[in-house]
């Protein structure tokens, strides 16, 4: 048959609507919509200084969500990124007191993340075990650890070439800042780009089929952990380095933020789908509901049931739209 | 129609009927008027291209979703039928073709799930459950399952008798069975065969859907066709024949379901020797050649696929020898085997061939990776071309590449799955069940692929369990029993009885039971 079966593109406007529908455009709506929103009830919230504060904290919640969404498109999870955040700023800021080269102390971190979330998805790859199993037991082991081997003390006297807040770039940027963007949009690039990107998509959405295809999800599974593994490290750089002081624990619930990021910012909990760049808005999104909610006299207790509503907001829209598709 | 007045006059009201069935969902209309009815004791079945509407009828039947427009009555009275539950307590009980079991739990509890018998005190009466499993089964005179057996260790046969047992302990009057047979051996077809007409004997309406033809003569009393969500035509069966019901299907004349190609025939491109992977494939020795169709047949659970995924290095072998095109090789996995040149096909496109939340164009593209990607960068243009190839060559209907490929209906699909395969210019194509549960012309449109295959020079090895596909396609015909090869017939020796008896071996044996 020669005829073409491919009907033609539908009209730009169908399209526009279309993409201004994705997730990653509504929540960039959300991010501007709040801000003026908040700003009209009180201008100091628009202030540079709260605005680059908000986004200097949160980098690295941001820059581990792009790790986890990866995690999740493969068709996993990973609940011990918290724990290892912490463990990695630790050993960064330990090495940066002990008076190790700055560029050791920088790329420490990436190292040990690698190894040790390669570590993890070699087990669940290889022996066949849930994620959610793994990464509990994991998460345990170091957030025990740490605290055993610390004392729970914190770390001072951190020598100020290690603080990476304070570079900036053209002057205007701060280096964290700029690391959350880079990262987010070389992942972005690689997801869609490159075909490991592709066969994580392939292994999240159907397994068997990848494998039938001659891929190997228990490989696909090892090298997106290990990438998450990289992400963390950057995190917990950020995070080791924004403060004067680094703390043996990390937020409480820090690797449930991370994952609210990655489901609000669209990715299915289901595997398959979604993208790292709504994760990234998702997490700026949470961090700014939180300064609003101290700019606008709200306790700021309840980011916690504003990040719920978040959730159940998403996964519901996420189902319907899969209900809606599975009827056509 | 003679017989529909004689119906009605004859006092008694059809058991069911459906007046002026209307149902559209946003920008299909899934049912535009139809109307059909079932009396007592007849098998009717519903006949039609997939999208033709049969789902969407049987759903509205069953109580999953209330029709915009129309009438469902039962015995006479209109019912208005808004959840699954109304459809029940009509005696209406529907058995969907993936069945709806609790596989950890007994036949007596899976038959009396939601409805056992109690004693005091609100307990479960276990003794008289047990007690009318075993009447049901006697009724239908099944006497190789056990009431106690756990059902997820039944076979597919089995557990589709204890959905209709479970129809009947609730009393059911009309019963649909949705493709009962798709994953059926021979033997369980006939078996089912039976007891739909003990049901029948019984008074039972049934409501029979099947892509199967030779089932609809053996089996059904009158049949209606639907296409494009239309009435289209009800027939006796006595008085219609095979080619009239395919063209009021399709709505064409359709000259033959296989056209077969004879071509030149060449050298040896897969030989297998003595391969061995218990429990399921036994010293097996074959061989396909370039621009041969060889089909492999057998019931299922002889060993076919297992032996496809032995080859294809999903099950590594455990001894024999496989050549590919004269060279001998060790397969360890499918991406070594795509190396090789042989494409797999797999049986169950859902599961194992698409994967549904990709577009058309990643899946496409997704078994040829190394093609279209350039120092692990996917090439956008060379992807896109190669995907619009295939939606051209397949002829695959989609409004665009990036349409989501779980959208499409299950031909399309299948399309896919065979079409991204053919990017890597395979030189051995094993395909598993290529056109089970698609529809006649999506069927049609992958026999012509398949031979346009073969004349390029392919060699093809066809599992299926449909014997007119099997006879119609091939070029040699092996036949698999519990793990072995026991018969190769050529193409001119290949009948419906000689291949058949093959496959059932000189004695019928009943489910072992383990």
């Amino acid at each position: 048959m020669t005829a073409t079966t491919l009907i033609h593109a539908e009209a730009s406007p169908r399209r526009l609507l279309k993409a201004l529908a994705s997730q990653e455009a509504l929540l960039a709506i959300a991010v501007i919509g709040l801000a003026i929103i908040v700003g009209l009830y009180n201008p100091r919230f628009l202030a540079m200084r709260n605005l680059s504060d908000v986004l200097l904290g949160n980098a690295y919640i941001a820059v581990a969500a792009v790790g986890m969404s990866m995690v999740i498109i493969s068709g996993n999870i990973d609940i011990s990124v918290g724990s290892l955040i912490g463990v990695l700023a630790t050993v960064s800021g330990t090495l940066a007191v002990e008076g190790a080269p700055i560029i050791v102390t920088w790329l420490a971190p990436l190292v040990v993340g690698i190894l040790v979330m390669a570590f993890q998805g070699a087990i669940i790859a290889y022996l066949r075990i849930p994620a959610i199993v793994v990464t509990l037991g994991m998460l345990s082991i170091l957030k025990g650890g740490l605290i055993g081997v610390t004392g729970g003390k914190w770390i001072t006297d951190l020598p100020d070439s290690f603080h990476l807040a304070n570079i900036e770039l053209f002057d205007a940027v701060p280096m964290p800042v700029f690391l959350m963007i880079v990262a987010t949009i070389f992942a972005a690039w690689w997801m869609r780009y490159s075909a490991p990107g592709r066969t994580i998509y392939a292994v999240g959405g159907n397994a068997e089929a990848a494998r039938l295809c001659g891929i190997s999800p228990p490989r696909a599974t090892v090298m997106v952990f290990a990438l998450h593994g990289f992400f963390a490290g950057v995190a917990a750089l950020l995070y080791a380095t924004q403060l004067r002081v680094i703390q043996s624990t990390v937020p409480p619930n820090l690797e449930l933020t991370i994952i609210t990021a990655s489901v609000v910012g669209g990715v299915s909990i289901l595997g398959g789908v979604g993208t790292v760049i709504g994760s990234t808005l998702a997490a700026i999104l949470i961090a700014e509901i939180a300064s609003a909610l101290v700019f606008t006299d709200v306790s700021p207790y309840w980011i916690r049931a504003v990040q719920g509503v978040l959730i159940l907001i998403t996964v519901i829209a996420d189902i319907l739209r899969r209900r809606r598709m599975a009827r056509a | 129609m003679a017989n529909d007045q004689a119906l009605r006059e004859t006092a008694a009201p059809p058991r069911l009927s459906v007046y002026n069935i209307e149902k559209s969902f946003p920008g299909v209309n899934a049912l535009t008027g139809v109307s059909f009815n079932v009396a007592k004791g007849e098998v009717h079945a519903l006949l039609g291209e997939n999208g033709a509407g049969k789902s969407t009828l049987i759903k509205i039947v069953s109580g999953v979703f209330p029709p915009d427009r129309g009438e469902v009555i039962v015995d006479g009275k209109p019912v208005n039928l808004a959840r699954p539950d109304d459809a029940r307590r009509a005696g209406i009980a529907t058995i969907y073709q993936e069945l709806l079991l609790f596989p950890e739990l007994t036949v007596a509890e899976n038959v009396f799930m939601g409805h056992a018998p109690r004693a005091g005190l609100g307990r479960l009466d276990w003794r008289a459950m047990r007690e009318k499993t075993r009447h049901l089964l006697a009724a239908l005179e099944i006497h190789d399952l056990h009431a106690d057996r756990v059902v997820g260790s039944l076979s597919v046969g089995n557990r589709q008798r204890v959905e209709i047992l479970r129809a009947l302990s609730q009393d059911a009057r009309i019963l649909i069975m949705d493709e009962p047979t798709a994953a059926l051996t021979e033997y369980d077809v006939t078996r089912l065969f039976d007891i739909v007409r003990k049901l029948k004997a019984r008074g039972v309406a049934v409501i029979y859907i099947s892509h199967r033809l030779d089932e609809i003569f053996a089996i059904a009393d009158r049949v209606t066709v639907l296409r494009d969500g239309a009435h289209i035509a009800t027939k006796r069966v006595a008085d219609t024949a095979a080619a009239e019901l395919v063209q009021l299907m399709v709505g064409r004349k359709i000259e033959s379901l296989f056209p077969k190609i004879t071509l030149p025939i060449g050298g040896p491109v897969l030989e297998v020797k003595d391969l061995e992977r218990r429990p399921l494939t036994k010293r097996i020795s074959l061989t396909v050649r370039a621009g041969e169709i060889v089909g492999l047949a057998g019931l299922v659970g002889s060993g076919r696929s297992e032996l496809a995924q032995t080859i294809f290095g999903v099950t590594p072998a455990e001894g024999g020898e496989i050549k590919i095109r004269g060279q001998a090789v060790y397969i360890r996995s499918p991406a070594q085997a795509r190396t090789l040149g042989i494409a797999y096909v797999p049986e169950d496109r859902g599961t194992q061939g698409l994967v549904r939340p990709m577009t058309v164009r990643e899946n496409f593209s997704l078994a040829a990776l190394g093609k279209v990607a350039f120092g692990g960068f996917i090439d956008r243009a060379a992807e896109r071309k190669l995907a619009s190839d295939g939606v051209k060559c397949f002829a695959v209907k989609t409004s665009s590449l990036e349409q989501i490929a779980g959208k499409l209906s299950g031909g399309n699909q299948q399309k896919i799955v065979l079409g991204k395969w053919l990017a890597n210019k395979p030189k051995l194509l094993i395909l598993d069940e290529p056109t089970r549960g698609i529809d006649v012309g999506a069927k049609a449109e992958i026999h012509r692929l398949m031979g346009e295959l073969a004349a390029q020079g392919l060699a093809i090895l066809m599992i299926s369990s449909e014997l007119p596909e099997v006879l119609g396609m091939s070029d040699r015909v092996l036949v698999m029993r519990e793990g072995r090869i026991v018969a190769e017939f050529l193409r001119e020796d290949a009948t419906q009885e000689t291949v058949g008896a093959a496959m059932m071996g000189s004695h019928e044996s009943a489910e072992k039971v383990a």
